[in-house]
């Protein structure tokens, strides 16, 4: 059957029955509705009863440990932090500038077509691929072994696609006008960018940045593959030292077979959604705000 | 300074322009780079595994046991593990998610939209290791409630969380591509006595397909590439069962057991991780690319 194309012969003149069979179906979408909104509540309260008991200010501030009752998110807390803020000063620059050149720069031909699709193929790569990526170049080839540097060089890879394409919407929506104006007293294209271009793009461009650290936050596999999940009791103090992360203490936990560790996990998730929800009420609001 | 000035940009500020384009060029070299990286490194460390392992004995055995010996390197196992799992969250996922986007662009009233978008945009945005945690301590025990002799690891557990985690990605692509048919085309078949739900299923669904068959395809490549549910859920052994209950082991759950251990360069396991990364590598890159392609189809065919 091709598109579009309605099955012809099967007309059905009692419209009673056909608006019988439209009501059944109606139902059947309904529930498939509450198969996803069930889903999302089952696991936020199981969340909620599992987690919130776990959590103190001894859980806060303890280091992991083999006894359950003593053990806490200090590290992965401080790892999380450290790997946030690195990710955020590598990929930041690097995701704004390619963005600036695809859209401001770069001349339309094949090549940077290429660029941008090379960038959307780059966006779905599965992150377990950029976690061998980041073993073979940052850990073994440039020698950085299981660092932050290590992981959040990975993590930046993974998220600089995001914070590219973010960017590049919010540029392409800052009005011409606005940029011929600033030429048209005899600005230069840089200057044009600097002071005119980029601070109207920046709201869009701070939220896309910020939707992508929220991911970055969030990612596990590519921080197992490079080799971090350790046992870590120790502040991270330098961008060489190695870590651990809210995500690989949570997969830990979970991996143990005593149940005990379970309500760790419970109680890590609910600190690495806490973070991850204000990271994006933060987007939200910094979107809203300067929209108009 | 007297740059302000016009018609007197000093060399200075030309050569800083120079210099600003070429540093915006190269950060986007770098993500040129990490393509290229990517390409390099799984293409040069397989190279050294099939020195050693035969392609043919690598894509078409059956035993996957690449510790004990006799060593054997047939990848089937973790593809069949891989696309069980996939299979079964598609299952979930596909109907569900089409049946949901059907509601929301064909029958929901705006209070609904309102209030159903965001929980599913929460449900696409919580990390993968959450899922797994919900597998472990939820799905997997009230399976082993309902069916006796299931094993702590399974593969339906996963395949039923990975299904959830993969729902949201379905119904709002679908949803897109369905709000996306133009409205002539459901007030024609309302013109001709059709009721609204032979307009959604007979009008709207046909005309919108391309975009959904998108919306599934990149599903099911989202489900194959998922990692940390599977590695926690479906466990680590490898094997050629078609049984949901049982334990499989699928390509990403394989790699991230190798990492974990301590594979030293240049070892054969080491460069096994490599070599299933870049199977793993090209099958989602088709997928994407098939299901980009169908989208710039459908979006065309209503220009």
């Amino acid at each position: 059957m091709s598109p579009g194309a309605p099955r012809g012969g099967r007309f059905d003149p009692r419209l009673e029955a056909r608006r019988r069979a439209g009501v059944r179906f109606m139902w059947l979408c309904r529930l498939a509705v509450a198969f996803g909104v069930a889903s999302l509540v089952v696991l936020l309260v199981s969340l909620a009863a599992d987690g919130l008991p776990a959590l103190s200010f001894e859980f806060l501030t303890s280091y992991p440990s083999r006894f359950p009752e003593r053990a806490g998110v200090r590290s992965a807390i401080l790892g999380s932090a450290w790997m946030l803020a690195l990710v955020a000063v590598m990929s930041f620059p690097l995701g704004v500038g390619a963005a600036l050149y695809l859209e401001e720069y770069a001349p339309t031909n094949r090549f940077t077509t290429l660029l941008k699709t090379n960038i959307a193929n780059l966006a779905s790569v599965p992150s377990i691929v950029y976690g061998i990526l980041g073993l073979a170049v940052f850990v073994r080839f440039l020698a950085l072994e299981r660092s932050l540097l290590a992981g959040a060089a990975t993590l930046s890879l993974l998220v600089l696609p995001i914070v590219n394409i973010a960017a590049r919407e919010a540029i392409r929506a800052v009005p011409d006008s606005l940029r011929e104006a600033a030429y048209a007293l005899g600005a230069t294209r840089w200057q044009a960018i600097r002071h005119h271009v980029l601070p109207a793009a920046m709201p869009g461009i701070l939220s896309g940045t910020i939707l992508g650290l929220s991911r970055a936050g969030g990612e596990t596999a590519p921080l197992l593959i490079i080799g971090a999940l350790t046992f870590i009791a120790f502040d991270p103090l330098s961008p060489m030292d190695p870590f651990t992360a809210l995500p690989i203490q949570i997969f830990n936990w979970t991996t143990d077979p005593r149940g005990e560790f379970h309500a760790l996990a419970a109680g890590a998730i609910v600190v690495l959604l806490g973070v991850l929800l204000m990271m994006n009420a933060a987007a939200i609001l910094i979107r809203n705000r300067f929209e108009r | 300074m007297r740059k302000s000035e016009p018609g007197s940009v000093s060399r200075h500020t030309r050569v800083g322009e120079r210099l600003i384009g070429a540093l915006l060029f190269g950060s986007e070299a770098l993500s040129i780079l990490a393509t290229v990286g990517i390409v390099v490194v799984l293409l040069t460390e397989s190279l050294g595994f099939f020195a050693e392992v035969s392609p043919v004995e690598f894509l078409a055995g059956t035993r996957w046991s690449p510790d004990l010996v006799p060593r054997s390197f047939g990848i089937l196992p973790l593809v069949n593990g891989t696309l069980l799992v996939a299979a079964g969250a598609a299952l979930i996922a596909l109907p569900t998610g089409l049946a949901t986007a059907i509601y929301l662009s064909e029958f929901a009233s705006l209070r609904t939209k309102r209030t159903v978008k965001p929980a599913l945009e929460i449900l696409a945005g919580i990390p993968t290791v959450v899922y797994g945690y919900f597998a472990v301590t939820l799905v997997t025990p009230v399976l082993r409630t309902l069916f006796p002799g299931v094993g702590v690891f399974n593969a339906a557990s996963a395949a039923i969380v990975v299904g959830i985690m993969i729902l949201p990605m379905v119904s709002s692509l679908s949803e897109d591509a369905l709000s996306a048919v133009p409205d002539s085309l459901r007030e024609a078949a309302y013109g001709v006595g059709a009721t609204r739900f032979e307009v959604a299923t007979r009008i709207v669904v046909p005309a919108g397909l391309p975009g959904i068959a998108a919306s599934f395809i990149l599903a099911i490549s989202r489900a194959i590439a998922e990692t940390i549910v599977v590695t926690l859920a479906a466990g680590a052994t490898p094997g050629m069962t078609l049984d949901l209950l049982q334990s499989v082991q699928t390509m990403t759950a394989y790699i991230v057991q190798v990492s974990l251990g301590d594979a030293p360069s240049g070892s054969i396991e080491y460069r096994t991780l490599f070599a299933v990364g870049l199977l793993l590598f090209l099958i989602t890159l088709a997928l994407n690319l098939l299901s980009q392609r169908m989208t710039t189809r459908f979006r065309e065919s209503f220009r």
